[in-house]
């Protein structure tokens, strides 16, 4: 957000040039020279990193079209037996109220850590809706459950859920924080069903218009819409929109096997650039039909971003993906892949035919595994008095 | 069933205690989405104290439960409360005390006393206003209502959002008398969970 001019001071330099700069040192002595255009323009962090806000009120909810920050979690509750639509609206009233206290950086009310709060870092809380919430609230559900994909292998543990909390900001100890505060008041209506919790770069790592990493090291989000791009394909005209999380397991022993032409003709893009292979920058236009001096595409017909490609600016999706990294096992193979959070005004006309197509066929589906599926209606923004739902519950 | 006195309908946080002169201080690092409230009963709504952050500990029916919250004097004398009431239960002004070396609540002599221009908080552990025998459960989310009455014979209403809270577990003093409400000994504050 703010990102104001201000004097440099030694410790800034300190703090954040000097250490930054070695990373990219380090980092461009590992890369293929011609990534050091990715990850040599290092930008010192900003001193306001820590109290920066998000407004929370506004006819749409906030952590959907600002740029993401670097720490998330998701978390899928389960509304209990004895939870019907006034007790849902009890709950929502308990839960805006505390979202708009810690995203200005104060102690929600009763906060027993009020510490904790004061260093809001970009927080953002956005409330979703899953089908089964609408149930309760005796009206039709704007979003369904995806049809079954034949890539999917999808475990209960990462799945479903009547109300989504996606928390974030800038530092994981506000997300621990207001991810605490939230499910304590959340408590009396609802269990958890599942967190998610994951992570992009850091702040001052990057400017914020660098595409990030997964931990298959693809630049990933490159065909987001952008700017007013984002409009046309996110929201509503009543300021709602719709959001699908998945959890994607990245197979990175096999991915290892790969050469690194193995893994651009599997994606489509250069590996250090994120350009197509008929291209020279990440944000050309793929040419489908460019040959190559054999005659072949340049870009394999089966290639992710091939398969994955939409030209109709109401028909993009707007992805807000963070990293996740778990434990590796006892032979050492991580568990990691990507929390994919697509953003979009309809996932049945904007989501579905995407997944369907890459389910139906996409070279990169050998290295990724959807373990996890979930959708969320995303209700409008309120003003302050009022909260988030009022419009589906009130 | 529940208690028509407990408001489910919006959740406005910051009660103002008159029409007069608040908005400002109400709205400062707190909701300023608040509402003036009408006065209850013939007495007049003191425009001299305001109730910042106000919020009450869910509890079932019959479970002493508390109210907190800051109360923020802006005049240039000092405030006194000398009651609290709540169609939602009886009511006590209380505060805490170390007794054989437990910390136990009792009645506060006198009342509370504001400072003028200063703030006094009303917390777990610390002062608060107790709610003696709630009718009805008081449940998450809940909004209840409560009028503080001054020395001078004004009143300062103000609703509270009703939080699930699993500490403020203070327990009665046995010894003292507990005006107004069932004998209760050694009783602790909203043992269960809303």
């Amino acid at each position: 957000m703010s990102s104001r001019p201000s004097p440099v001071s030694r410790r800034r330099l300190l703090a954040g040039g000097a250490v930054a700069g070695l990373g990219a040192v380090a980092a461009a002595g590992a890369t293929v020279v011609t990534g050091a255009a990715d990850v040599l323009p290092v930008q010192a962090a900003v001193p306001d990193t820590g109290t920066a806000t998000v407004p929370f009120y506004g006819t749409r909810q906030a952590g959907v079209a600002q740029d993401p920050p670097a720490q998330a979690a998701f978390v899928a509750l389960t509304l209990a037996a004895g939870t019907d639509k006034r007790a849902v609206a009890r709950m929502m009233r308990l839960l805006t109220d505390d979202a708009a206290r810690l995203t200005r950086g104060e102690p929600a009310l009763g906060d027993t850590d009020a510490t904790l709060a004061v260093l809001p870092a970009r927080l953002t809380v956005t409330f979703g809706f899953g089908p089964g919430l609408y149930a309760v609230a005796g009206q039709r559900s704007p979003v369904a459950d995806l049809p079954a994909f034949a890539i999917d292998r999808l475990e209960k543990r990462w799945s479903g859920g009547d109300l989504l909390l996606q928390i974030c900001a800038d530092d994981p100890l506000t997300v621990t924080h207001t991810q605490r505060m939230l499910i304590k008041d959340a408590r009396p209506f609802a269990a958890v069903r599942w967190v998610q919790q994951g992570f992009r770069r850091s702040p001052g790592v990057q400017s914020p218009e660098h595409t990030q990493r997964n931990v298959l090291g693809q630049l990933d989000g490159t065909a987001n819409p952008r700017g007013p791009g984002i409009d046309p394909a996110v929201w509503n005209p009543d300021g709602s929109t719709q959001l699908v999380v998945r959890r994607i397991r990245a197979e990175i022993e096999k991915w290892d096997l790969l050469s690194v032409t193995d893994k651009e003709n599997a994606v489509g893009r250069r590996m250090a650039t994120g350009a197509p292979l008929s291209g020279t920058d990440e944000h050309d236009d793929p040419d489908f039909t460019a040959l190559d001096d054999a005659g072949l595409p340049k870009i394999p017909d089966f290639s992710h971003v091939t398969r994955a490609h939409v030209t109709d600016p109401a028909m993009k999706i707007l992805r807000r993906p963070y990293n996740y990294d778990g434990v590796p096992n006892a032979l050492g193979h991580p568990d990691a892949g990507l929390i994919f959070a697509a953003f979009q005004r309809d996932i049945a006309r904007q989501f579905v035919p995407i997944q369907q197509r890459l389910a139906d066929k996409d070279l990169l589906n050998e290295w990724i595994t959807p373990i996890g599926s979930a959708v969320f209606a995303v209700p409008p923004g309120c003003s302050e008095g009022g909260w988030i739902g009022e419009q589906v519950l009130a | 069933m529940r208690n028509p006195s407990i408001r489910r309908r919006t959740l406005s946080v910051t009660v103002l205690t008159g029409v007069l002169a608040t908005l400002g201080l109400a709205g400062c690092g707190s909701d300023s989405s608040s509402t003036a409230s009408p006065a209850p009963g013939p007495s007049t709504v003191a425009a001299t104290l305001t109730v910042k952050d106000p919020w009450v500990k869910a509890a079932t029916a019959g479970t002493m439960t508390a109210a907190f919250g800051v109360l923020v004097n802006d005049t240039g004398a000092d405030v006194t409360i000398t009651s609290a009431e709540s169609p939602a239960s009886p009511m006590e002004l209380h505060e805490m005390t170390m007794k054989d070396g437990k910390m136990v609540m009792q009645p506060k002599q006198g009342g509370f006393v504001i400072k003028a221009r200063s703030t006094h908080e009303l917390s777990p552990g610390g002062d608060h206003l107790m709610l003696m025998k709630p009718a009805t459960a008081i449940e998450a989310g809940d909004e209840v209502s409560f009028t503080l009455k001054l020395a001078d014979g004004s009143t300062v209403p103000f609703t509270a959002i009703a939080k699930p809270f699993a500490g403020a577990g203070e327990s009665y003093d046995p010894g003292m008398a507990m005006p107004g409400s069932a004998p209760a000994s050694a009783m602790p504050m909203g043992s269960t969970a809303p």
